[in-house]
């Protein structure tokens, strides 16, 4: 392709395995003829060679605990996080970096928004990183978890078994809602990753709506109405690895 | 794990290896792979399967070295020698060690820019185009720097002795 005189480039790409076999062959004859260039190509084949053989060794050492642990959520990035939920609300629509994927993104969208996705967001961003007590209630103590949620939300809850997702339930809390009491289930697997779903009641005069989604920060929020309750599934998941997860809580949920 | 973490997960060894010889320290290349990781663990659902996970992650690493870089910026120079002087291949013999110090004090007199791009070709066995992505830089400016950073370290390594290149047109 790049036939003509022998340019500086090709010295390197006849180092670096870059030409073509032409090409290669024209260098060789180049070569051949020019004592000096062919020295000079041997000083870059020489030094490519010394670059591995420093520093290959630490290609084959063993990794520092600190590299291969996967990282948690630092404090700090939970703070990040609950803060871009919190500055969502009163600006849907015209933000950078906000995606609201409604059916319709009218005024019943943004209600519903502000009453599930937005709490649903912050509440994970606050609980999905907590270490020590992520829970109220853990999951060995599943019938007085629901039971005691179910009553203090005012209708029967259930939490979806998502096991066959690989994500097993770790246990519940009661939260506050803008006008009564929320609930908030927490799953994780077996990485150690976390999804939550979020539940409240006198959501949108409880008519049931459609899927919808909305994303912060990494973090996904799937949200709908659906009998007496409004959820929000949250998890740091893109809206496509997201949906399989709502789906299925949503049939867990209407057996 | 699924798919992405097991690529992730393998590319850490040669994330290390470009770190050290990018930083010439083992704590500060370690530092920059740390930090590179954590970032690429919080964006990994961004990732596209099928996609390159070597040049996504050297992508990462290169923005987190820019920043780390802009922040020292100003303090006191460390020496590369203090730490770990003789360098990754401690267990080698005396002359060996000798010349990867020498090796290692000569990249690091090598402006970044162009040790990044050799790393990268020489090391890291990058195609040129997959550099000049990696790096955001035109393909030109690639080879130029790629040119300059072999011919300086030549001169400074003893194959200085040789005759320069005469431009060959």
């Amino acid at each position: 392709m790049n036939r003509g005189p022998i340019s500086e480039a090709d010295l390197h790409g006849y180092v670096d395995g870059a030409l073509d076999p032409v090409r290669r062959r024209e260098l060789e004859e180049y070569l051949a003829a020019h004592p000096t260039v062919a020295a000079q190509v041997d000083d870059y084949r020489r030094l490519n060679a010394v670059l591995h053989s420093s520093f290959d060794p630490v290609v084959d050492a063993p990794l520092p605990q600190r590299l291969v642990q996967r990282p948690r959520a630092p404090r700090r990035l939970a703070v990040a996080a609950v803060s871009a939920w919190l500055a969502l609300g009163g600006v849907i629509g015209g933000v950078a970096g906000w995606q609201l994927h409604a059916r319709s993104a009218g005024d019943a969208g943004a209600a519903l928004e502000l009453a599930l996705a937005r709490p649903a967001g912050v509440a994970h961003a606050v609980y999905a990183p907590e270490v020590l007590h992520p829970v109220e209630v853990v999951a060995a103590q599943q019938a007085h978890l629901v039971g005691w949620l179910s009553k203090r939300l005012g209708a029967p809850l259930h939490a979806p078994a998502l096991d066959g997702l690989g994500y097993q339930l770790v246990g519940g809390r009661l939260l506050p809602a803008s006008d009564g009491p929320a609930a908030q289930l927490m799953y994780q697997d077996s990485a150690g990753r976390r999804l939550t779903l979020y539940v409240r009641s006198g959501v949108s005069d409880n008519r049931d709506t459609a899927f919808r989604f909305a994303e912060q920060d990494g973090l996904g929020v799937f949200y709908w109405v659906d009998g007496p309750f409004g959820y929000a599934l949250s998890a740091p998941l893109t809206r496509d690895q997201l949906l399989p997860v709502a789906q299925t809580v949503y049939s867990a949920l209407n057996p | 794990m699924d798919a992405a973490e097991t690529l992730l997960l393998e590319q850490i060894p040669r994330l290390r290896r470009y770190a050290r010889a990018l930083t010439g320290q083992a704590g500060s290349a370690d530092d920059l792979v740390q930090d590179c990781l954590e970032r690429a663990w919080s964006r990994l659902h961004r990732w596209r399967a099928g996609s390159d996970m070597r040049a996504w992650l050297f992508t990462i690493m290169h923005r987190v070295n820019a920043n780390r870089v802009r922040r020292l910026r100003g303090r006191p120079a460390e020496d590369p020698l203090d730490e770990e002087g003789a360098g990754a291949a401690s267990p080698q013999a005396p002359e060996m060690a000798l010349e990867i110090r020498d090796l290692d004090r000569a990249l690091q007199r090598l402006p970044e820019p162009q040790r990044q791009v050799l790393l990268l070709v020489a090391l890291e066995g990058f195609s040129y185009e997959a550099v000049a992505a990696t790096l955001d830089l035109p393909l030109g400016t690639v080879m130029s720097r790629l040119h300059r950073a072999r011919e300086r370290l030549r001169a400074e390594l003893g194959g200085g002795s040789a005759p320069r290149l005469r431009r060959v047109k």
